[in-house]
């Protein structure tokens, strides 16, 4: 057997060493993030998720000004906790529209009830086929809109207080 | 006292593997002869290990609830078979298990071995002791089993139900053997490439090691597989999964090893090979340990994750598996090879099987791990699954099942006479087959209807070797071999059947309404309550019949609460031609229930193939100890 | 009386069960009534990975929107779409990771030429060792 050949399987362990030693340092984290950041928002059209809100279109996210667009449900429990800081941004003026994904609506005028509304709209996704089509996995989730449909950021799991300088950072850029 | 005593022994045979490297490396070097002292110890440390583990089984069995594996794995109501099978169902459990089969190998190999020349042999002892020693500072630094809860917990954390499983007593320790079984023949190779003693002794004192672990991993494997069938409720039976991958690699490269140490043995060839093939069926069981528990790939398998615990495994690893491939890459090139053969011979047969097979390895090995590749050098993921191996593997699996035909009938050295003759009825009945099932079932893929042929034509075929005027009167491996292919055939054609044949209907039925499947017309009687020890269920009753009598189904979907679970119990039903495999599922809104029912023919040859290999790697176990022994007792 | 066992073991099962309190999409768990159809969406189905489970397909997997992939396969299946659009679709959206098939991708190319490049290099071995030995 010649030389090189012989050494061959010393380089493979060698090269699988140096790429389990990167893997420990840098554990796999199972987030997904979306393909769809920097497109347009896919095509939608969106029932009302409660009676008292109205739903909204794809086409209806490109008012010329940058939005957020929520993904949450009555049934997650992040999003019980995320309430608080959506309620805040609101106060500071940032527009903010719900998808309920796979949710009842009377679970979520429960939820709107006991949570809060910082919603203008709120759409309803029972089948999460938005959810699909923006290439998420989870709730909640968050994606900042801007004024003309395209998708400039996306925040996966609930907001926490700490990241709201970095959500309206996001938005004062999709300007 | 019963945990104390049992950390107690593993230090004791943790200071013993020291002393037999110590003493290994003297001996080697000609300062010391210390042959009988590094026997000893080998065996004493064997002993010392089962001590341990034993001491573990115990404080599983009695649930010591102050030890903190037991409080975190078991429960007090569990029943008494799960209570001691899980002291390895758990990181720390197994990780005792596997050192003690290492321990136990090497104490085998220092009593029985006779034939390898006392230097050899010692140096083979050393490199046991330097594994041993690697996992042992493993054990007692990062995942000591024997550690005390205070104060003591009042009641256990119960355990995973899907482990509460006959499986469980019976899969991990059988893979366990046969994985750390390997460890003997890579200490064989490293203590002979060392001393430069690679010949036919080697290879008759290496042969029943790997015979033995591979009958052992075969045997593993296919009960693995038929747990994970009955047990997940999805009606599959491999899932390519990254740890089940991490199983059959080191399964792979030991056939591969097998055959190549029956041409060691028989005609002095294949030396490199041989070393090599060692060398790598070790290293893959330890890689297979790693990826399991560092948590570094995803899967249903993984053990609990801990970075540090990885680390600490990547490092043993790194170092002995560098080390036995930096000593191949020293030593092979003076190996002289053996007796030269033809082109058309049994021994080029043999390396055409090994390299089949090593492509086969380096293709499992590459697919687990590109993703792994790909994220670190390009920052992508992507992944790589079933539609990646089984357009890969399948063909070039029916290329060595084509070979398996012909192999067993070429002479060493040597082919002159005109052996595809014989193959001329097996020929005749693949085509046969072939034609059936283009005709059968035109859509089924062509993979599977090639594999359908193969089987049919295979079967025979490995039968050839035993008609001569008195096939009892074949030697015991002859037979061996015979059964083993035969089996493969059995396998393959078990595995062609689920892809091409299986039927699945999937419906929600209301109680009282039929569904068809295949051949069988299904009843949905209802669904009842149900509990068990440890769990509350909701079964559903199912009445199937064939046109002949009714079979009654009941399968479930279980609760437990400790920790809390849920899991689908498939009812299956076994008849002569296939099995039928029922699962509920979910209501929905209209109070109907969510049934999946699969009609699968001749799945069953999957783990009956898979069982006849391993019954066929005992014959020839039999076979080479009778011979040995006999040569023996005329010396 | 049996209802309400039935009621009772469910409500009890209430926390085990999954996420949302809506009951699987349409056609998660029914099958195609076009068994050609229905063919083509269970091959797609095994490929595409559950993006919420730790390594099984949607075919395999009880979670929500694993459930929901496959009611949007078959619908769109069922509508006349080719399978390759619908994977093309999903990995458009997700990335290859979305696909257990290796993409066309040239981050895929090493992966197919790799049985290949082995079977090559064996098979160069094999010859030369069947050279150096015959007389």
């Amino acid at each position: 057997m010649s030389r090189s050949l012989r050494f061959l399987p010393v380089a493979v362990v060698l090269i699988l060493i140096a790429a389990f030693v990167w893997r420990l340092a840098n554990p796999p984290d199972s987030t997904v993030p979306s393909r769809m950041v920097g497109r347009a928002v896919p095509a939608f059209q969106l029932a009302d998720a409660v009676p008292t809100m109205p739903g909204f279109t794809s086409a209806e996210l490109a008012t010329g000004k940058p939005r957020l667009v929520n993904l949450f449900a009555s049934w997650c429990v992040p999003c019980i906790a995320e309430a608080p800081v959506l309620k805040d941004l609101k106060r500071r003026g940032v527009a903010i529209d719900g998808i309920a994904i796979r949710d009842r609506p009377d679970d979520v005028a429960m939820f709107l009830q006991k949570n809060g509304n910082p919603f203008q709209r709120i759409g309803s996704d029972p089948t999460s086929r938005v959810q699909i089509a923006l290439g998420t996995a989870g709730v909640p989730e968050s994606f900042v809109v801007d004024g003309r449909g395209v998708i400039r950021h996306q925040h996966i799991g609930p907001i926490a207080p700490g990241e709201v300088p970095t959500i309206l950072a996001e938005l004062e850029k999709a300007r | 006292m019963t945990a104390e005593a049992g950390l107690a022994a593993l230090w004791l045979a943790a200071a013993l593997s020291l002393l037999g490297l110590v003493l290994s490396v003297l001996h080697y070097r000609g300062t010391l002869d210390a042959d009988r002292s590094v026997r000893a110890v080998a065996i004493v440390h064997g002993a010392l290990c089962l001590f341990a583990f034993a001491m573990l089984l115990v404080v599983f069995a009695r649930t010591d609830l102050s030890v903190a594996l037991v409080a975190e794995n078991s429960h007090s109501a569990k029943p008494f078979i799960y209570k001691v099978a899980g002291a390895w169902g758990n990181h720390e459990g197994s990780m005792l298990l596997w050192v003690t089969v290492l321990g136990l190998s090497g104490a085998a190999l220092a009593a029985f071995s006779r034939q390898l020349t006392s230097r050899t042999l010692v140096a083979a002892l050393g490199a046991q002791a330097a594994l041993a020693l690697g996992f042992h500072g493993f054990l007692l630094f990062a995942s000591n089993p024997f550690a005390r809860l205070n104060p003591a917990a009042p009641e256990g954390r119960g355990l995973n139900p899907l482990l509460q499983d006959p499986g469980l007593a019976f899969h991990p320790p059988t893979l366990y053997l046969g994985y750390v079984g390997l460890s003997v023949a890579f200490s064989l190779a490293v203590g002979a490439m060392l001393t430069g003693q690679v010949d036919r002794i080697l290879a008759r004192a290496m042969r029943p090691w790997v015979l033995g672990a591979w009958i052992f991993l075969t045997l593993g494997i296919t009960a693995g597989s038929y747990w994970a069938y009955y047990e997940l409720g999805w009606g599959g039976w491999w899932f390519w999964d990254p740890v089940e991958n991490a199983s059959l690699m080191p399964w792979l490269a030991a056939t591969a090893l097998l055959h190549s140490v029956s041409v060691l043995a028989a005609r002095n060839g294949l030396k490199a090979w041989t070393m090599m093939l060692a060398v790598i069926a070790f290293s893959m069981s330890m890689v297979g340990t790693f990826l399991v528990r560092s948590g570094i790939l995803t899967s249903v398998h993984s053990f609990a994750v801990d970075p540090t615990r990885g680390a600490f495994l990547l490092l043993l690893l790194g170092i002995y598996v560098t080390a036995a491939f930096v000593l191949f890459a020293v030593r092979a090139g003076s190996l002289r090879e053996g007796a030269p053969f033809e082109i058309v011979s049994r021994e080029a047969g043999i390396v055409a099987n090994n390299l089949i097979l090593t492509v086969i390895l380096g293709i499992v090995f590459i697919g687990t791990l590109y993703p792994l590749m790909v994220e670190a050098v390009a920052g992508e993921k992507l992944s790589v699954g079933a539609p990646y191996f089984n357009a890969v593997a399948g063909p070039l699996a029916i290329i060595l099942g084509v070979l398996l035909t012909v192999g067993p009938l070429l002479s060493w050295r040597h082919e002159s006479r005109p052996v595809l003759r014989k193959l001329r009825i097996p020929v005749f009945i693949a085509a046969i087959a072939l034609a059936i099932a283009f005709f059968a079932l035109p859509q089924a893929s062509i993979l599977s209807k090639l594999g359908l042929a193969l089987a049919a034509g295979l079967l025979p075929a490995a039968l050839i070797p035993l008609l001569r005027r008195n096939p009892f009167r074949a030697p015991l491996a002859t037979w061996g071999m015979a059964i083993a292919h035969a089996g493969a055939a059995v396998a393959i054609a078990g595995m062609a059947a689920d892809s091409a044949m299986t039927i699945e209907r999937l419906t929600a039925a209301k109680p009282g309404e039929r569904v068809e499947v295949g051949p069988w017309l299904v009843e949905f009687v209802g669904v009842t309550p149900a509990a068990g020890p440890n769990w509350t269920a909701i079964e559903a009753e199912l009445r199937a019949t064939r046109g002949g009598g009714v079979h009654v189904m009941k399968p479930q979907t279980r609760f437990f609460t400790d920790p809390p679970t849920e899991t689908n119990e498939a009812a299956i039903d076994t008849v002569l031609c296939g099995q039928l495999y029922t699962v509920i599922g979910r209501p929905d809104e209209d109070g109907r229930w969510q049934l999946r029912l699969w009609w699968k023919p001749m799945v069953t040859l999957i783990w009956l193939g898979g069982a006849l290999i391993a019954l066929g790697g005992l014959f020839a176990f039999a076979g080479h100890a009778r011979r040995a022994w006999r040569r023996r007792a005329m010396a | 009386m049996r209802a309400a066992i039935l009621a009772l073991a469910i409500a009890m099962a209430a926390p085990a069960f999954a996420d949302s309190s809506l009951p699987p999409s349409y056609w998660a768990n029914r099958q195609l009534p076009d068994e050609r159809q229905e063919a083509k969406a269970q091959a797609l189905m095994a490929e595409l990975r559950c993006l919420v489970c730790q390594g099984q397909s949607i075919a395999d997997s009880d979670a929500e929107l694993a459930g929901d992939m496959r009611d949007l396969v078959r619908r769109r299946i069922a509508a006349g779409e080719n399978p390759e659009q619908i994977r093309g679709w999903l990995v458009d959206r997700y990335g290859s990771w979305v696909s257990y098939r290796p993409t066309s991708e040239p981050s895929a190319w090493p992966l197919w030429g790799a049985p290949i490049v082995l079977i090559g290099l064996g098979g160069l071995l094999a010859m030369k060792r069947l050279k150096g030995r015959a007389r």
